[in-house]
């Protein structure tokens, strides 16, 4: 059988690591687009700090790593697929033929339209080609321009602040990071990122982009004002990359839709990672959540079906991110906003930059926010993804919400610490 | 080094928070917590101050080995003039805060002057700034707790504060930390509040390093351990018992003080022993003891979590007590049980629960109601006076009413946070009081173990047990048997003791480590740690210097060998039952002795020749 | 056979000797905040209980790691973090979902138990015997990874 991994990220890695875990024999593909060893869009930031070198931003760094396990890393870009014929065409010629295909392109970063936004000095920051491009301009006292606060924005808000670049931020909604956490939690994000000397513009949009000298750009905002930038980097949000799929044999909604085996609506071909729409645990419903450990969760899960057809069933990914932003740690879970009738308890300390906030569904824990605090985070997915009965632990968390860590050890691992 | 070398002084008055190099010429001679202590005590406080004036000072202090993995190594200690007994306190307590400071980076905290208005200090490593106590002020140790916890949002911070006692002036005002531990004698709860000082909470996330040789103390504190392990009594007799091993024992010596010690033996002393708190109640079939704890770093664990029966009458409608507490220690089994005659292990355990809530020293409260039950029953106290309280010896229902008069410092509780002596001084009954410099004894008769007659009346801080813990050798041969009923010996016994017990107080470890271990276990951890050579022979030259010191500031504070005396009863009562059956405290025969051994004069005060031979100018 | 950290909270007194130990071991100094083992009081209840990672067969940090940077120690079965290739995303820190790999600010990466090459030294520490090295079979630490296993949908043994 020949497994064709359309993707080198992290969903791709996994599907291939998955399938060869399981059988020795099968022949596995991957399609890399960027001409690079698969590597993790996560570690770009770290790139751009120096933290590490280009072959740290690889997913797996272990020399022959894929030729070890028989694994064919194959450069090119996949411009179209054939499902009639089970046929990947690539763009340098040629045709791949497979029995199960795994969609793994991840996702494009969305243009804006803005007047004169293409310039040479007018950067997305999301492939390895544009870290080098951002590095070139990014220079200490160079004053640069970031456009969008969300997730993605905010990771290289750090990394860009770091490299001692003059920095200004500017944001259409009304807070950092909108989509990942509340008005308190993304002020106090705000807040902290003034407090480190990076200009934050909320509720502001550049509306027009024009060539000031040789090397600098005028910003123009919705504001009125005008922002002197030798650099602009637009980070307005990311899109499933799904321009390859043609016609209508690929049911396409926000991404490509796939069932609780990650299969689409085409026979034999799969989709995993930021490209897939599938099961949101919260919700219940099909979702693009396009981050790092659904899109493990998603490769595994659909490597597991295509080597044999509905056998593990995907229960639904967790929404979950994790934020550095200049030294503040924060992270939301789940519903992190909250559901319809559910208890919601909350602390704020904006002279301390701590936030913490849990949302109940009934007795279970459904969502959370937290700024400020580092420790024993990944216990509140456990608790969520769980679904346990608080019981008497709901009291003590709406009590004192700290006591998430002897929450979880008390419902969760009541067999390791007898606690109950 | 492993002195944190780090001081942090806090004016309360002008709320100028400054840190300051430790004076490590101070800490070669005086090695931390209760010693250093002591010594910045002595060099920046006159002894004749009102010790609740704001010219009096409170310091904390952690020892060199606090913080560290040495078994035990998590006391700290609280030093000041005390306002029960005008002399210098120490008193000492382990939990988690001690070490909590020491993470932080901070050897000691000095805190000088009075805030106008009620704040608490809050330390994070070295960030540490006065905040506002204003909601805090008026309630419990236990609420404070809860709502600086929550104020931080930071599950491990550590937390010692004062409760509504102190506020209102109780005399024997414990600082409570970790809900459950006290530095709880002579009253430094009440300097403390006196202050305007709700609290202090700590967060230490730097830790302890620069050990002068790691892996040598390393090896130390393993060997150490399995010292304190293999044990009888840290080992077997205090992680089962805890100290509550004592109740049988020293009351079938005939040692233990009954009806504020008129009595020496407790007809129902087995109902609220150690044993006792094992065995199953009725109502659920649980025992009094969930199971024991330890401090910071402790291997002996000899701290009681208990929970009093929810049917019982003090708790039955107060669902906020039905949970585990700090259970009974021998001293406040004693106090609130024996010395008042009273046999309900739950009463008992609830009175000890309110006084870690509301921060008294459950040993000064006992024996000063006992004195007033003796007072209430000879007709010196009525009615009128304790407020409709029927105190008569055995009565658990004015047990847990006084107590909870007490810690909220309103009604004859009131009167009760006096003291003793000032209780029945100011009810006629003056001989009625059993304590030495106006601080209450505890829990062993001198007339049953004659070495503690003589460690009361000379122990720097009022009576106290814990300056030379004779109890060891003559009750428990421990480093070697000494007969509890003769007197030879015992000036040299004490002496050696004070010494000895003053050097591990000064050192972070906990004084019950000395069950086991003598200086010869505690000074190789002590010299593996720190800088200097540190012989047992240099400890025991650092414990008399601290003693001579404290003494020092004790005679210049306005004590004489006058006050170095025990109850009239004890020295002219004999006991009526027990081994002991017929004698009295023969401190006469003692202290004369111990004068010469101390190189004191005869009346009390060290010689020039001792001053200089211990470097004291 | 593989051995394994069991815990038996009836024996903690919570006295911390195995924090003391942990970052006495991993960071040289004694810092409980630094430990890799934790203990957790339940105040109402009276009961202290230790807890940390049970390296649990099909990691979720090792598989939620961006980097490699999370491998299997063979031998042991202990899932050590390279502090050489970790860049401190922290996405490890909320795949857990023992919440037993944290973020240590100083040094930028994150840290978990690693079983102290089969000595742990939280073990030696323990004055109780609440924290033992055991057969892995039947500990409570099992029982997790077996948790672990069956909860994890990155993980092979979920159909």
């Amino acid at each position: 059988m020949h497994h064709v991994i359309i993707g080198a990220g992290a969903a791709a890695v996994s599907a291939a690591e998955t399938l060869r875990q399981h059988s020795k024999t099968d022949k596995i593909t991957m399609i890399s687009a960027e001409g690079a060893n698969p590597y993790s869009r996560m570690a770009i930031p770290y790139l751009l700090t120096n933290k590490i070198d280009e072959a740290g931003t690889h997913l797996r760094q272990r020399p022959n790593y894929y030729d070890s396990l028989n694994i064919e890393v194959i450069k090119d870009v996949a411009v179209s697929l054939d499902c009639a014929n089970q046929s990947v065409m690539l763009e340098n010629g040629g045709a791949l033929s497979y029995d199960r295909c795994l969609l793994a392109t991840g996702s494009v970063p969305l243009k804006p339209k803005i007047e004169g936004i293409n310039n040479s000095r007018v950067h997305n920051c999301w492939t390895l080609e544009d870290a080098r491009s951002v590095a070139q301009y990014a220079q200490a006292d160079m004053p640069v321009v970031l456009m969008g606060a969300g997730f993605i924005g905010s990771i290289i808000l750090e990394a860009l602040a770091l490299r001692g670049v003059e920095l200004t931020v500017v944001e259409h909604q009304d807070r950092m990071v909108p989509r990942m956490m509340g008005e308190k939690a993304g002020g106090l994000l705000k807040g902290w990122c003034e407090y480190k000397g990076v200009r934050i513009l909320t509720s502001t949009d550049i509306v027009r982009v024009e060539q000031r000298s040789e090397t600098r750009l005028n910003i123009h905002l919705s504001t009125g004002d005008v922002l002197d930038a030798g650099l602009l980097i637009a980070a307005a949000g990311v899109k499933p990359n799904t321009a390859f799929l043609q016609g209508d044999q690929i049911v396409v909604d926000h991404g490509v839709l796939v069932d609780e085996f990650m299969l689409t609506s085409y026979e034999n071909v799969f989709a995993a990672g930021d490209v897939a729409q599938a099961l949101d645990f919260s919700s219940g419903k099909r979702e693009v959540q396009a981050i790092q450990p659904t899109a493990v969760e998603h490769g595994h899960i659909a490597a597991m079906n295509m080597l044999r057809a509905s056998s593990v069933r995907h229960r639904g990914s967790l929404v979950m991110n994790v934020l550095d932003t200049l030294g503040l740690l924060s992270c939301s879970i789940g519903i992190w906003q909250g559901v319809e009738g559910g208890d919601m308890v909350e602390r704020f300390d904006p002279d301390r930059y701590r936030y913490l906030c849990l949302q109940f569904d009934g007795e279970k824990l459904v969502g959370a926010t937290v700024v400020g605090h580092r420790d024993h985070q990944g216990a509140l997915r456990g608790l969520i993804e769980g679904r346990y009965l608080l019981g008497a632990f709901k009291e003590v968390l709406m009590k004192d919400p700290n006591k998430i860590m002897e929450a979880y050890l008390a419902v969760a691992q009541t067999d390791a610490t007898l606690v109950r | 080094m492993t002195w944190s070398r780090k001081i942090l002084r806090v004016n309360l008055t002008t709320g100028v928070i400054a840190p300051e190099p430790l004076k490590m010429d101070w800490a070669q001679k005086y090695l931390g917590q209760r010693g250093l202590a002591s010594r910045y005590l002595c060099e920046e406080v006159d002894p004749q101050v009102d010790a609740l004036s704001p010219e009096n000072k409170l310091i904390m202090a952690n020892g060199p080995l606090t913080g560290t993995m040495a078994a035990t190594g998590g006391r700290y200690a609280v030093v000041t003039k005390s306002p029960l007994t005008g002399a210098i306190a120490c008193s000492n307590s382990g939990g988690f805060i001690g070490a909590e400071l020491r993470n932080a980076g901070w050897d000691m905290v000095i805190f000088e002057g009075r805030s106008d208005k009620p704040v608490y200090l809050h330390i994070e490593d070295d960030k540490a700034e006065l905040l506002d106590a204003a909601d805090l002020w008026g309630t419990s140790v236990w609420a404070t707790d809860e709502a600086i916890r929550q104020r931080h949002q930071d599950p491990r911070l550590r937390i010692a504060a004062v409760g509504r006692s102190a506020e209102q002036g109780c005399l024997y005002s414990a600082i409570v930390n970790d809900l459950h531990r006290a530095a709880g004698r002579s009253g430094v709860g009440t300097v403390m509040a006196s202050k305007n000082l709700k609290a202090v909470a700590v967060r230490g996330s730097l830790g302890v390093s620069g050990l002068k040789d790691p892996q040598r103390f390393m090896k130390e504190v393993a060997i150490q351990k399995q010292v304190l392990a293999e044990n009888a009594v840290t080992g077997q007799g205090l992680p089962t018992y805890g100290t509550q091993v004592l109740m049988n024992v020293i009351n079938e010596m005939g040692a233990m003080p009954t009806r504020n010690a008129s009595q020496v033996q407790f007809e129902s002393a087995h109902s609220i022993s150690g044993e006792a708190m094992h065995e199953p109640r009725e109502s659920d079939g649980k025992p009094n003891l969930t199971r024991n704890a330890g401090c910071f770093g402790c291997t002996i664990a000899c701290g009681r979590i208990s929970t009093v029966d929810q049917t019982h009458f003090s708790i039955k409608n107060k669902p906020e007590y039905w949970g585990n507490t700090g259970g009974l220690e021998y001293e406040a089994a004693w106090s609130m049980g024996s010395d008042t005659a009273i046999d309900d292990l739950d009463a008992v355990t609830y009175a000890n629960a309110i006084c870690n809530e509301d921060g008294i020293d459950p040993i000064s409260f006992g024996a000063t109601l006992a004195a007033a039950m003796e007072m209430f029953e000879a007709g010196d106290l009525t009615l009128e006076d304790t407020g409709g309280i029927e105190l008569r010896f055995g009565s658990a229902e004015a047990l847990v009413k006084t107590v909870e008069l007490t810690a909220r410092g309103v009604g004859f509780g009131k009167e009760l946070g006096l003291g003793s002596r000032r209780l029945c001084e100011k009810y006629g009954r003056p001989e009625l009081s059993m304590t030495v410099k106006s601080q209450e004894f505890p829990a062993y008769d001198p007339r049953g173990i004659q070495g503690m007659g003589l460690t009361y009346a000379t122990s720097n801080r009022g009576a106290c047990h814990l300056r030379s813990y004779t109890v060891s050798s003559e009750v428990l041969g421990v480093p070697e048997k000494t007969d509890p009923l003769v007197t030879d010996g015992k000036p040299e016994l004490v002496m050696a003791f004070q010494d000895a017990t003053a050097a591990v107080d000064s050192s972070g470890l906990c004084v019950f480590t000395t069950f086991a271990w003598t200086l010869d276990n505690i000074a190789p951890q002590i010299d593996a740690a720190c800088e200097g050579d540190w012989s047992v022979e240099r400890l025991v030259e650092t414990g008399e210097r601290i003693w001579n010191m404290e003494r020092r500031f004790n005679l210049a504070a306005g004590l004489t060998a006058v006050d170095d005396t025990l109850p009239k009863r004890l020295l002219t009562e004999p006991a009526q039952t027990g081994p002991a059956k017929g004698m009295v405290a023969r401190l006469g025969d003692m202290l004369p002795q111990y004068y010469e051994i101390r190189g004191w004069s005869e009346d009390g005060v060290p010689t020039d020749e001792t001053c200089s031979r211990l470097g004291l100018s | 056979m593989q051995k394994s950290l069991n815990i038996d909270p009836d024996k903690c007194t919570g006295c911390r000797q195995c924090e003391m130990a942990c970052s006495f071991e991993k960071e040289g100094v004694f810092n409980p905040s630094r430990s890799r083992i934790q203990v957790f009081e339940f105040h109402h209840e009276g009961r202290f209980v230790p807890y940390t990672c049970t390296q649990c067969s099909e990691a979720w940090c090792m598989k939620a790691c961006p980097v490699d940077a999370i491998r299997t120690d063979g031998g042991l079965g202990a899932k050590l973090v390279n502090d050489d290739l970790c860049v401190g995303c922290k996405v490890c820190t909320i795949a857990c979902p023992f919440g037993t790999i944290n973020y240590v600010p100083d040094t930028g990466k994150v840290a978990k138990c690693d079983l102290c090459d089969g000595a742990p030294k939280c073990v030696e520490a323990c004055p109780t015997d609440a924290i033992t090295f055991i057969d892995a079979a039947a500990t409570g630490m099992d029982r997790m990874r077996k948790w672990a296993a069956t909860n994890n949908p990155a993980s092979a043994q979920n159909a």
